[in-house]
């Protein structure tokens, strides 16, 4: 036994020997110091195909709605390819992932830029996934189209953001409840970033422009017990219910909303994350009347939707809804091609560069990129669910906004970034 | 949740000719630390070698996992506290010199969700590096010391204590989403730009952090494997066969335990704040439930009282998670909870125990003469 301690001392000694010459061998960069040199990544376009990357959760909870995100890419892909691809070269989707778990988007969002050296990567829903991947796209100096709307205060040089930030859906949403006469809010919202932020903004807007907000109350994500919530909700005297929840919580609270004898009626709720999908899937009855805030439905009139939602449901089923993320997603790939086809090359300085003002005539309506936020012009619609489970537009905003993700625009927000 | 009664054949002494038994701990070490510090970086590509880096840290809890569930029979479901207290003090830490790099005065998701521009009192002493770096595993180790004692002494154990650790783990996530303003939320701490004073988008330094990940791996297997041969270690074992003989032979199986699981908490606390600068976030994902049973199916399935079986046990089935999650993404979690029930089922010494389980098995067979005439 001694002979062993002895040797085991000495390989303690040669261990720690090794790892303090090894983290005297190398030095790299310190913080601070220019870090532009060497570890950006070279998308491989020299072949007849070109990479693009796909990172969605395919498992894992958000695995429901971002699967429908993942087929409107393959589709738009599948088009483009169809009509000759981008600058000649077929594109070549490569899906990752995501399993709903930030690091593992961080990893994979690697695992694309560096090993399959994709030429643009297209994914990410929720805001706690863009965030974790965010530093990974600037280190490789590699770009991301984010196709969700989100709660804003974030311009990354590259991340593309083609859902809409809160002055293109919250802050239109909060005009419209004020012209109905809706003043009295009540808040309710999932534990995370979107809904916490959301309401800090809404919070700002009210006490700016003379709305109250009579409460506001958040609850696990996942979490279905919405019996207090309901009955503080029915107690406060609210004119309108501000509804930030996310995934199945809105299930359980629309069942208890409903129960409780509350009606769209009575006091009517405008959700900001429910769209077609999540109204199958909570059940029309519950939704009926109810309001929603977003850029795009099914029903948006139009040619290219008309197309759009033909050409979804071919390939994926004809009971199959599209909605505003779905759309979004779609649009991006489209975006994407056109810039590359606008800088007449793959290469990420000169996209980024050809970005501003492309103008693309989306199902949504007539898009145009803003390349100084890297964001997109959007029209903001307000929607009635209605009983057959589709969405009709009671309000539009005219014409498409301008995207201000820091609200540097609106004065009563200057408190908030 | 009988498991931790049942007895994983000991892999340290099997027969074997004395000096053969001498040289193979320490030639396996030096083994081990040729792979990983001079052939893996060698052969593998930073994006690769990062990867590995990531599985090393949760190779780091399996260690503990090793020591506190293999030797202490202590279920451990809730490592992911400890991995979380250890990383996010040492990502507070970061995300000030961060900030303080930049010239601002508060972390950049603070001046985006939080309410004031004071730092909050109890992040103030994590600007210091030493203090920050002491709390990555000072803190888990009180953490794990003040439940211990507690559910030590009033003997609580098996189911009991695993639904424990459980609860903890789901709180503290629950809690982090919850502070927002303090904590960064569901987010978590992310966008980790330097460590200490090193700049993390760097090639040269994202393996600078990989060497000393897998130095610290190697020095922990080490202090565990002292620990396991040492007195302690048999005592340990001891009280996972038979608590109440050890009491009735004068010692106190509390405090035994109590040591075993605060090693372990510390051990993950230490695997947190590497996890950090390896993989540049840490987030109440990584708290919760979920990653708290995954920390233990690694060791199960590679073998929890085998200090080898459960860190290799750890680096395939992360490594697995990675690479299976793409091919089968709705069919890898089936796959995981099957793979936990075989090894924890029918081969609960997991798979370092396969050969000592072929060999009995052959021994019974080929040589019925020998030994087991009744």
């Amino acid at each position: 036994m001694s002979g062993l301690s002895i040797s085991r001392r000495g390989l303690l000694a040669g261990i720690s020997a090794a790892g303090a010459t090894a983290a005297l061998s190398a030095c790299g960069a310190k913080t601070g110091s220019d870090t532009s040199s060497g570890s950006a990544a070279k998308a491989d376009t020299s072949g007849s195909t070109v990479k693009v990357g796909l990172l969605n959760s395919l498992s894992g909870t958000m695995a429901i709605s971002e699967v429908t995100v993942h087929n409107s890419l393959l589709l738009a892909i599948k088009e483009i390819n169809a009509s000759g691809g981008v600058l000649g070269k077929k594109l070549k989707p490569i899906s990752q992932d995501g399993a709903s778990d930030w690091p593992t988007f961080a990893e994979k969002a690697e695992a694309l830029i560096t090993d399959d050296k994709v030429a643009a990567t297209f994914g990410c829903w929720t805001s706690a996934s863009r965030k974790a991947v965010k530093p990974v796209f600037e280190r490789y100096k590699s770009l991301l189209f984010y196709p969700v709307q989100y709660e804003g205060l974030e311009e990354s040089p590259y991340i593309f953001y083609i859902g809409a930030t809160t002055n293109q859906q919250i802050v239109p949403a909060l005009d419209y409840l004020k012209k109905q006469g809706l003043t009295k809010l009540y808040l309710v919202g999932s534990d995370y970033v979107f809904p916490r932020t959301a309401n800090k903004i809404i919070k700002a807007y009210a006490k700016a422009k003379g709305l109250t907000v009579v409460g506001e109350d958040y609850a696990p994500l996942g979490s279905t017990e919405f019996s207090t919530i309901v009955n503080k909700v029915k107690g406060a005297g609210a004119d309108a219910v501000f509804n930030t929840l996310n995934g199945d919580s809105n299930v359980a609270f629309f069942k208890e909303y409903k129960s409780a004898g509350l009606t769209a009626k009575s006091l009517p709720v405008l959700s900001v994350s429910i769209a077609e999908e999540e109204v199958k899937s909570i059940g029309t009855q519950y939704l009926d009347g109810q309001l929603t805030a977003w850029n795009y439905y099914e029903t948006t009139p139009g040619a290219a939707n008309k197309k759009f939602v033909a050409a979804y449901q071919a390939a994926y089923g004809k009971d199959k809804p599209t909605s505003d993320p779905m759309e979004a997603a779609y649009i991006s790939v489209y975006l994407w091609k056109a810039m590359v086809e606008k800088a007449g090359s793959f290469d990420v300085a000169k996209v980024k560069a050809a970005s501003d003002g492309i103008v693309f005539d989306a199902p949504e309506g007539t898009v145009t990129v803003d390349g100084a936020t890297q964001h997109v012009y959007k029209t903001a619609r307000i929607g009635k669910v209605g009983s057959d489970g589709l969405i009709e537009e009671v309000w539009n905003s005219g014409k498409p906004i301008k995207p201000d993700p820091y609200l540097k625009g609106y004065s009563w927000a200057s408190g908030l970034s | 949740m009988t498991t931790t009664t049942t007895t994983p054949p000991s892999t340290v002494t099997p027969p074997s000719t004395p000096l053969l038994n001498r040289f193979r701990v320490p030639a396996g070490f030096a083994l081990g630390a040729v792979l990983l510090l001079g052939i893996a970086p060698v052969a593998l590509s930073d994006f690769r070698l990062s990867l590995l880096a990531k599985y090393l840290c949760y190779a780091i809890v399996a260690v503990g996992v090793s020591l506190a569930w293999g030797r202490g029979g202590l279920m451990v479901l809730g490592q992911g506290v400890f991995l979380g207290l250890g990383g996010y003090a040492m990502a507070m830490h970061l995300k000030l010199t961060d900030a303080a790099a930049n010239g601002e005065k508060l972390p950049d998701f603070m001046q985006l969700y939080g309410s004031g521009d004071a730092l909050p009192w109890w992040w103030k002493p994590f600007a210091n590096p030493g203090f920050a770096l002491a709390m990555t595993v000072l803190l888990p180790m009180a953490v794990a010391a003040v439940l211990g004692f507690l559910v030590f002494r009033r003997r609580v154990k098996g189911a009991y204590f695993a639904i424990l650790s459980q609860a903890l783990a789901a709180a503290l996530s629950i809690w982090l989403v919850g502070q927002q303003a303090t904590t960064g939320g569901t987010n978590g701490l992310t966008d980790i730009q330097g460590f200490f004073g090193y700049s993390l988008d760097d090639p040269v330094n994202q393996r600078m952090v990989y060497f000393v990940i897998a130095a610290v791996l190697l020095l922990l297997m080490a202090l565990a494997r002292q620990l396991f041969v040492s007195r302690y270690g048999e005592l340990l074992v001891a009280v996972r066969d038979s608590e109440e003989r050890v009491r009735f032979l004068g010692y106190n199986p509390a405090n035994i335990k109590l040591v075993a699981y605060v090693v372990a908490a510390g051990m993950a606390g230490l695997a947190g704040a590497l996890f950090v600068p390896a993989v540049g976030i840490i987030s109440p994902a990584l708290i919760g439930i979920v990653p708290s049973i995954g920390f233990v199916i690694g060791a199960a399935v590679g073998g929890r009282a085998s200090l080898v079986g459960a860190v290799l046990g750890a680096v395939a089935v992360a490594w697995a998670q990675s690479t299976l999650s793409d091919e089968f993404p709705a069919a890898w979690t089936y796959l995981q909870g099957l793979l936990f029930v075989l090894a924890v089922g029918f081969l609960p010494g997991g798979l370092a125990s396969l050969g000592v389980v072929l060999r009995r098995r052959r021994t019974r067979t080929g040589t019925p003469a020998t030994g087991e005439t009744a």
